[in-house]
């Protein structure tokens, strides 16, 4: 498997991840040599091994349905949430007007 | 089989329809984080820093919106997967800080179910119809975005950003708009029996995607279909598949070919339009979210989640065509609506009570005050009576007194009125305002003898066949009695003496 120059220029776009048209060139063989790695792995037979989701043996821990019960990944943050915003009116965050 | 068809210029149409519904789990906190999903707070209020996607945060998911969805997946007597797993659905846009959605697309949490939309005649549904379930897999909702406010500007709101959604996803085997209705309004009163979504359209907590596509009739091959996104009503998700199966026939009479694509539903004109998406917009690169590790449940969890189930709708309808002997229509009214079958319920036992009878023997009476006596009285009143004063021990009183034969009908309305105007006692009503039948033999029999006297002639004409004069009697008797005398007593009294 191998990717043409136009497919990398696709996942850059929809990565919003800008690349020159120069630099496209060494991605090409870069990605090449990643998916041909990757290739060369999906020789080993596998069939019988579990995937592994961890490296050390845990499980999904759950949370409780209670609101705010960590103040660190509660609400009520609205001044820390919008500290970042390029725009913040009225409590919102104001973006490009996008309508489709 | 619907019998829903469109005659079109080349021949008749038939429609295929599956729907996707989006269901708010009904949950304190988010999926992933504490924050809160109260609906209408101040904007962005309810943002943790897990839903504005700061770096380092991770997702932990909260165990209660799995467990609903869980509980659904077995109201619909789907395959639970004690083992599934969440994926990343990766695309950009202003609703969505993390720059994906946190979603289940090759593990869902719960496999193939089904559900049962009921016979109706009327709709052109002439038989019950099982409508398969494909999946339900939880994910976050997005954002609002607000377009009104500037002029040059989006205003975006994460309020509910990560609030906990079930996409349930049905197989194409609704065949008209009356059936995808039905199973809309089947789907909501499952969810709302569970309790796992509060089935509030208006508010958004269910919205649905309505993949259309038209074959002619005896075609075997599905025609090419097209989404239309987020419908927030049963109505208008039947108005959309109308609009949409007319336009794809149109286009194909027309030579045209139908692009599968994304459609907006438009509720001020009933019609659909393409969204008109970038190309690239379905380019959605899932795979496993790393900060998640598989979600496991164990036998406990799963088996709490069955114990919790109540009584489902069709279940319910059953016992009370069955046990309590209730009619379908009545059955049906009563189990559509959870507030309407709670109140019922509640009245019921209260009166089985004050009777000291089963349940069964006061169902219907209690039915029929339930669907149609009580809402009639009550809408009348309007804005005088207060629902506050209506108890179930009062409603019980009337009923009771009405079984008894101490009231009337007429007087039974009578008396639910003053106890909604006023709240005072049914029974304390009836005494002071006089609205009580007369059963008192001796009363009665004197004015039947006045009357038998005064009418000489009808008796000797009832008493020589003339059946069809009984009635006038009837009427005499309880015009001289002023309304006020059991009818059955009346009656009872009229056969003895006219003999």
């Amino acid at each position: 498997m191998s990717v043409t120059r136009e497919q990398v220029a696709k996942i850059a776009s929809l990565a919003r991840i800008k690349v020159d048209e120069g630099d496209l060139d060494h991605f090409v063989p870069e990605f090449n040599a990643i998916l041909g790695f990757v290739e060369q792995l999906s020789e080993v037979d596998t069939s019988s091994v579990e995937p592994m989701t961890a490296v050390i043996e845990q499980k999904l821990r759950l949370r409780d349905d209670v609101i705010d019960a960590d103040p660190l990944t509660g609400g009520g943050k609205q001044a820390e949430v919008l500290a970042n915003a390029p725009v913040a009116e009225h409590g919102f965050f104001g973006v490009p007007k996008v309508i489709e | 089989m619907s019998n829903y068809r469109i005659e079109g210029a080349t021949g008749t149409w038939e429609v295929v329809i599956g729907l996707e519904v989006h269901a708010q789990v009904t949950s304190n906190a988010k999926l992933f984080s504490g924050a809160s999903t109260q609906f209408g707070a101040e904007p962005n209020s309810q943002v943790s820093l897990v839903d504005a996607a700061m770096p380092g945060m991770l997702p932990v998911p909260n165990r209660e919106c799995i467990r609903q969805a869980v509980r659904t997946g077995m109201a619909i007597e789907a395959q639970i997967n004690a083992w599934s797993r969440f994926d990343r659905k990766n695309y950009f846009y202003a609703d969505l800080p993390q720059g994906y959605q946190i979603s289940q697309l090759y593990h869902p949490l719960v496999g193939e179910g089904q559900l049962t939309i009921e016979a109706d005649e009327k709709a052109g549904i002439p038989e019950d119809k099982v409508i398969r379930i494909e999946r339900i897999h939880v994910e976050q909702d997005a954002g609002k975005l607000m377009h009104d406010q500037h002029p040059t500007m989006s205003y975006v709101d994460l309020n509910r950003t990560g609030v906990a959604l079930m996409e349930i996803v049905s197989r194409p085997d609704m065949t008209s708009p009356a059936e995808a209705g039905a199973y809309i309004r089947k789907l909501r009163a499952i969810l709302r029996y569970v309790g796992s979504c509060d089935g509030n359209m208006e508010e958004g907590s269910m919205r649905a995607d309505v993949n259309v596509s038209v074959r002619k009739v005896g075609d075997t091959e599905l025609g090419t279909r097209t989404e239309t996104k987020n419908v927030n009503s049963v109505r208008f998700v039947m108005q959309a598949i109308e609009h949409e199966v007319r336009r794809q026939i149109d286009v194909l009479e027309d030579g045209g070919q139908i692009v599968q694509e994304t459609r907006l539903f438009d509720p001020n004109t009933g019609t659909t339009r393409s969204m008109r998406s970038k190309e690239d917009a379905h380019d959605y690169r899932y795979f496993p979210d790393p900060d998640l590790l598989p979600l496991e449940l164990d036998q406990d969890f799963l088996d709490e989640c069955r114990a919790s189930l109540p009584e489902l709708p069709d279940a319910k309808r059953a016992r009370y065509t069955g046990e309590l002997g209730l009619t379908d229509y009545n059955a049906r009214e009563l189990t559509a609506e959870v507030e309407t079958f709670a109140r019922f319920e509640t009245l019921l036992a209260e009166t089985a009570k004050a009777l000291g009878k089963p349940e069964a023997k006061v169902a219907t009476p209690v039915a029929n005050w339930s669907l149609s006596v009580a809402p009639g009285v009550i809408k009348a009143l309007g804005d005088e009576g207060d629902m506050a004063n209506a108890t179930p021990a009062r409603q019980a009183a009337i009923l009771k007194m009405q079984d008894a034969g101490e009231i009337s009908g007429g007087q039974a309305k009578e008396i639910f009125e003053i106890v909604l105007k006023t709240g005072r006692e049914p029974d304390e009503i009836a005494e002071t305002d006089g609205l009580k039948q007369v059963s008192d033999t001796g009363a009665i029999e004197e004015a039947i003898a006045a009357i038998m006297a005064a009418n000489e002639d009808k008796v000797a004409d009832y008493r020589g066949g003339k059946d069809k004069l009984f009635g006038f009697f009837v009427g005499q008797t309880m015009k001289a009695m002023q309304g006020k005398a059991n009818p059955a007593v009346v009656n009872q009294l009229l056969k003895d003496k006219l003999g």
